[in-house]
């Protein structure tokens, strides 16, 4: 065994001044944390140049925006065509121009109803204050139901839900503070209403909605999460060191390394969101695993009847290395993060890798520190577990032949399941059905059929351009194509309006329900139309100021990414074969998320594969051997390939936060490989048989992989009581995939170094083998 | 001694509580004489006859603009006429907008399209309604008439060096899309030099500055008319331009002008 550097023997014999320094160090970069900021808009999973979000964007800007709060109105009757009803709708569509920041609300109240009376155009709401009566009803029934524009839109096509929806204009930046306001304004609105009309459910939805459900999200992990945690933390100590000193000082490290990666993430002008709130747990997974590696080992040094500071140095002298590869390994994993497109992911991966790193330094430096200073008592116990160990390592090379074949049969099934796997980035769906959001959601899906929406935006460059009839007609086209796709539930088009506007204009004769003859007749009833609306509904959401662009809404079916991003392709291929002069695009946020998903899938490849050659170097130059530096690739891969096999067999939804997972468990699983082929190679290298070193190898790590899988799969096991799916379905698979990692590295390995080694030592003997 | 001071005391919260009351009612009245003082300095320049340029701006930095010559006739006892015709865009040139304002009533709108040579009317709750989709809103293009609001002195100010009165106006219609507006008037000429517009939420919502004022001298008085004003909405990032090319008063326009006739003949 190699000397301790100085520095590390400096801290041990002078814990005093480390401990002190330790302190200042941790106070200052602390306060950091200070700086940090939430932002909850979902915003933050795309990159500024993202080219989904820039389409989106400019064409918010051309167009109104359209983040939104829409309450549904699901009446216990089965038909919001009675009088309480309008009454609720009416008085509720009033109230909704109160929630700051909005800019517009629609409803089937204030909706801008036309028709001709002799011959003029009235132009006019379709309830009034008081218009509750029975024949009203009826007639706004008959008028939904002739009117395109909202039949599917503002009212179900059964007729059981009504939707009041309010435009909100969301400043740029963060937006969180508004968020939260705008969504407490709402819950007082639903609230107030719910009470008054008690036969009424009303539900939240919208982009808005949908940003406060982050904040919230984030806000009960947090809650939840972490006291989870600590409670865990305490539990594995308790149960590993039997010690409340040791407790004490791994609680410290923990708290620090926390504290202190906060603090520079604070400094770094960081944010905290959905994914980087959860770093405080990840960090301290890592970190107690650190801990209990160092105080395992010294209190088996003690036992053996060493005085308490030989006994740590001695527990420093075998756990440097491991812990120092352990951690460089698992922070480059997480580095590896910064490939990814998401940004939030990169933060998470930033500040968990510094995280890992000040919890493999303070462990080996303060953690001994102070546990040199603090009184120790060290109870004899049975040594047990070592036999335990033994036996189990006698079974596996007993058995290798049929545990070989059996391997490999789980891997070829893992590689079958796989395949079922889907990229599914449903950003409503991230929420679990807990969550009152997706409650809302689901009866937004039952009633209305959906809440992803799809912009496509025709642009003619041509000022007065949409009022030419040839695109007009086009547009009109691209409405009856959209309508006829068994995914879509409704579109708002502009063809409709002017359909309609001719119809009124001529009397209300159903004849001329179509596209005017020329330009300048459907531009001055556009005008007329135009100069009739009041405040708020204007047409500035569908048509640009130039009139040389229009926006067509599509409603869709809550799709999975594939889809979704197939029927964008679908609808673009056959309008460029309608239409080829006419330049399309489509955005819309549920658009981003379909396609950051097969992006950041994309990206995390190249990453993975880097972070492989990355540790797979440093496994080579740690062990010096090409050899064990190929067979630890084949067992790095396998438990990824089990991870999303297993995955594959009972969910099969992978979103972007799985995508990560296998750069994120890399250096993990690299761990328990690393630790094994360590020992091996030493017994081999002393002249042992294969099996005797394999079962050396089960006596001297076997307790140690066990001890750190179990600290690991309980930290991330605690993100899968997240409510928020991103960060449980994270957990889920991280936690399937280091299990995975310890049953491959201490059955199939063994008994694939069994089948590997001694059919060379037969032939060849065996130390010649090893290289050096 | 502890007496007197008690007795103090209670004729100060006296004070305080007529004093109040007293205070708001002279802002409303001051605000009322400053307003009544603003309609009286541009009364008697009688009909103008206006050249305009119009140009929208949205946050994206898209432009468009449309031209339109604006003839106005002043009524004594009732708010002003007036008649636009749209030059361009070519599509809706030709088309004539001709509007009543009123005091205490609803406006009356109608327009002319000459692609089906018709004059229609126009709904006349659109009055918080966008004008030609620009920022402007047909409440903001009508006359001022006193009626049309109440008024609340707030300071005297300084605005680009000059001497101003600072006061808000209530909409009196329920039919308005805000809440108030503050308004900036000098105190030299009684013109107005900026408009703040809070929506019916109370939040602020566009702010409308005049430039470049000219003078015109009718029968001895002096008429103030702003060449440049600028519309902007604070919370769509969105603005409107609106430039006066020329001016011209005493055109000799009566009443003949300005009813659904003259709508189709305008061109």
């Amino acid at each position: 065994m190699q000397k301790l550097p100085g520095w590390m023997k400096w801290c041990l014999h002078s814990p005093k001044f480390a401990i002190l320094l330790f302190i200042a160090l941790c106070a200052v970069t602390a306060t950091g944390a200070s700086q940090l900021y939430f932002r909850g808009d979902y915003k933050v999973f795309f990159e500024p140049d993202n080219p989904q979000r820039k389409a989106f964007e400019d064409m918010q800007n051309i167009f109104n925006k359209s983040e939104n709060v829409s309450f549904l109105v699901v009446p216990a009757a089965p038909t919001v065509y009675q009088s309480d009803t309008f009454r609720l709708i009416h008085e509720l569509t009033e109230d909704a121009w109160q929630l700051p920041l909005s800019t517009r609300v629609e409803s089937i109240s204030n909706y801008q109803h036309t028709y001709a009376e002799a011959d003029d155009l009235v132009v006019t709401d379709l309830i009034t204050s008081g218009q509750y009566g029975r024949p009203h009803i009826q007639w706004v029934r008959e008028v939904v139901q002739s009117t395109p524009e909202i039949d599917g839109r503002l009212v179900s096509r059964n007729g059981e839900v009504a939707v009041i929806n309010a435009t909100i204009q969301l400043p740029d930046g963060d937006q969180t503070k508004e968020v939260i306001e705008i969504a407490d304004y709402a819950r007082q609105l639903q609230d107030k209403y719910q009470q008054q009309f008690p036969d009424h459910a009303i539900y939240l939805t919208g982009m808005v909605i949908m940003n406060d459900a982050f904040a919230v999200a984030a806000q009960d992990d947090a809650q939840t999460l972490i006291p989870a945690m600590f409670v865990v933390i305490t539990i594995m100590i308790a149960l590993l060191t039997r010690s409340i000193v040791a407790a004490l000082a791994t609680l410290v490290i923990v708290a620090s390394c926390i504290a202190v990666t906060m603090g520079l993430a604070g400094w770094a002008g960081l944010f905290l969101s959905t994914a980087t709130v959860n770093v405080p747990t990840m960090v301290m997974t890592l970190a107690v695993a650190d801990c209990i590696h160092v105080i395992v080992s010294f209190r088996q040094f003690a036992r053996q009847g060493m005085a308490k500071h030989e006994a740590l140095a001695e527990s420093l002298k075998v756990n440097t290395k491991p812990i120092v590869i352990t951690s460089v390994t698992t922070a480059i994993g997480f580095l590896m993060l910064n490939f990814s497109a998401v940004p939030i992911l990169a933060d998470l991966g930033n500040m968990t890798a510094v995280g890992v790193m000040l919890a493999c330094l303070f462990s080996l430096t303060v953690l001994p520190a102070m546990l040199n200073l603090a009184p120790l008592r060290v109870p004899g116990a049975p040594k047990h577990n070592a036999s335990r160990y033994h036996k189990a390592g006698e079974w596996v090379c007993q058995r290798h032949r049929r545990i070989l074949p059996v391997s490999l049969l789980v891997v070829a099934v893992s590689l079958v399941f796989s395949a079922n796997n889907e990229l599914n980035d449903i950003a409503v769906k991230y929420f679990g059905e807990s969550s009152t959001f997706r409650q809302a959601v689901n009866v937004q899906e039952d009633t209305m059929g959906g809440m992803s929406n799809i912009d496509f935006v025709i642009y003619t460059d041509q000022e007065y351009g949409v009022n030419d009839p040839t695109v007009l007609h086009q547009v009109d086209e691209l409405t009856n194509w959209l309508n006829q796709q068994p995914e879509v539930h409704h579109v708002t088009s502009f063809s409709d309006t002017i359909k309609r506007l001719n119809m009124n204009m001529n009397n209300d004769d159903p004849d001329y329900y179509r596209i005017p003859e020329n330009k300048e007749i459907a531009s001055q009833y556009l005008l007329l139309y135009e100069m009739s609306l009041p405040y708020g509904l204007d047409l500035n959401n569908q048509i640009d100021i130039n009139k040389s662009a229009v926006r067509i809404v599509a409603v869709l079916d809550n799709l999975g990414s594939n889809e979704f991003t197939a029927f964008e392709s679908r609808a673009r291929t056959w309008f460029a074969g309608v239409a080829p002069d006419l330049r399309m695009e489509a955005a819309s946020p549920p658009l981003m998320f379909a396609h950051i998903g097969a992006r950041n899938m994309q990206s995390m490849v190249w990453g993975t594969i880097l972070a492989l050659v990355l540790i797979s170097g440093l496994i080579i130059i740690a062990l010096r051997s090409w050899r064990l530096g190929l067979v630890s690739l084949l067992t790095n891969l396998i438990p990824a390939g089990i991870g999303f096999g297993v995955w594959g067999m009972f969910s099969g939804q992978i979103n972007m936060a799985l995508s990560v997972v296998l750069s994120m468990t890399m250096g993990i699983i690299v761990d328990d490989t690393v630790h094994f082929l360590a020992k091996y190679q030493l017994a081999r290298q002393q002249g042992q048989s294969v099996r005797d070193a394999i079962i050396y190898t089960f006596t001297t790590v076997g307790q140690a992989l066990v001890t750190t899988t179990l600290v690991l799969a309980a930290g991330f096991g605690i993100l899968t009581l997240s409510s928020f799916r991103l960060n449980s379905d994270m957990g889920a698979l991280t936690v399937i995939i280091i299990v995975a990692a310890l049953v491959v590295d201490l059955l199939f390995l063994p008994a694939f170094l069994m089948w590997l080694d001694k059919d060379k030592s037969q032939s060849r003997g065996t130390q010649n083998e090893i290289r050096e | 001694m502890k007496f007197v001071s008690r007795l103090n005391l209670v004729w100060l919260c006296a004070a305080m509580i007529i004093a109040g009351p007293v205070a708001a009612q002279n802002a409303v009245e001051q605000g009322l004489t400053i307003a009544k003082e603003r309609k009286a300095r541009d009364s008697g320049w009688n009909n103008s006859v206006a050249s305009m340029t119009m140009t929208l701006r949205n946050s994206q930095g898209q432009e468009a603009t449309r031209e339109m010559r604006v003839s106005s006739l002043e009524m004594q006892q009732d708010g002003d006429k007036a008649l636009t015709v749209f030059d361009s865009p070519r599509d809706v040139a030709g088309t004539a907008f001709l509007s009543f304002s009123h005091a205490m009533e609803a406006d009356e709108q109608w327009i002319y399209l000459p692609a089906v040579k018709r004059v229609k009317r126009i709904a006349s709750r659109n009055k918080s309604g966008p004008f030609m989709s620009s920022e402007f809103a047909f409440e903001d293009m009508t006359s001022f008439e006193v009626e049309k609001f109440t008024y609340n002195f707030l300071r005297e100010d300084k605005y680009e060096g000059e001497k101003v009165f600072v006061m808000e106006q209530m909409p009196q219609d329920e039919f308005s899309g805000y809440s108030k507006q503050i308004v900036w008037i000098d105190q030299a000429h009684y013109r107005v030099r900026k408009v703040e517009f809070f929506d019916r939420k109370g939040d602020a919502l566009k702010t409308l500055e005049f430039e470049d004022y000219q003078s015109h001298e009718i029968d001895g008085k002096q008429f103030w008319r702003p060449y440049r004003s600028f519309m902007y909405n604070q919370q769509t990032g969105k603005s409107t331009e609106l430039k006066t090319n020329s001016l011209e008063f005493e055109q000799g326009l009566d009443e003949s002008d300005f009813d659904k006739n003259s709508l189709r003949r305008a061109r």
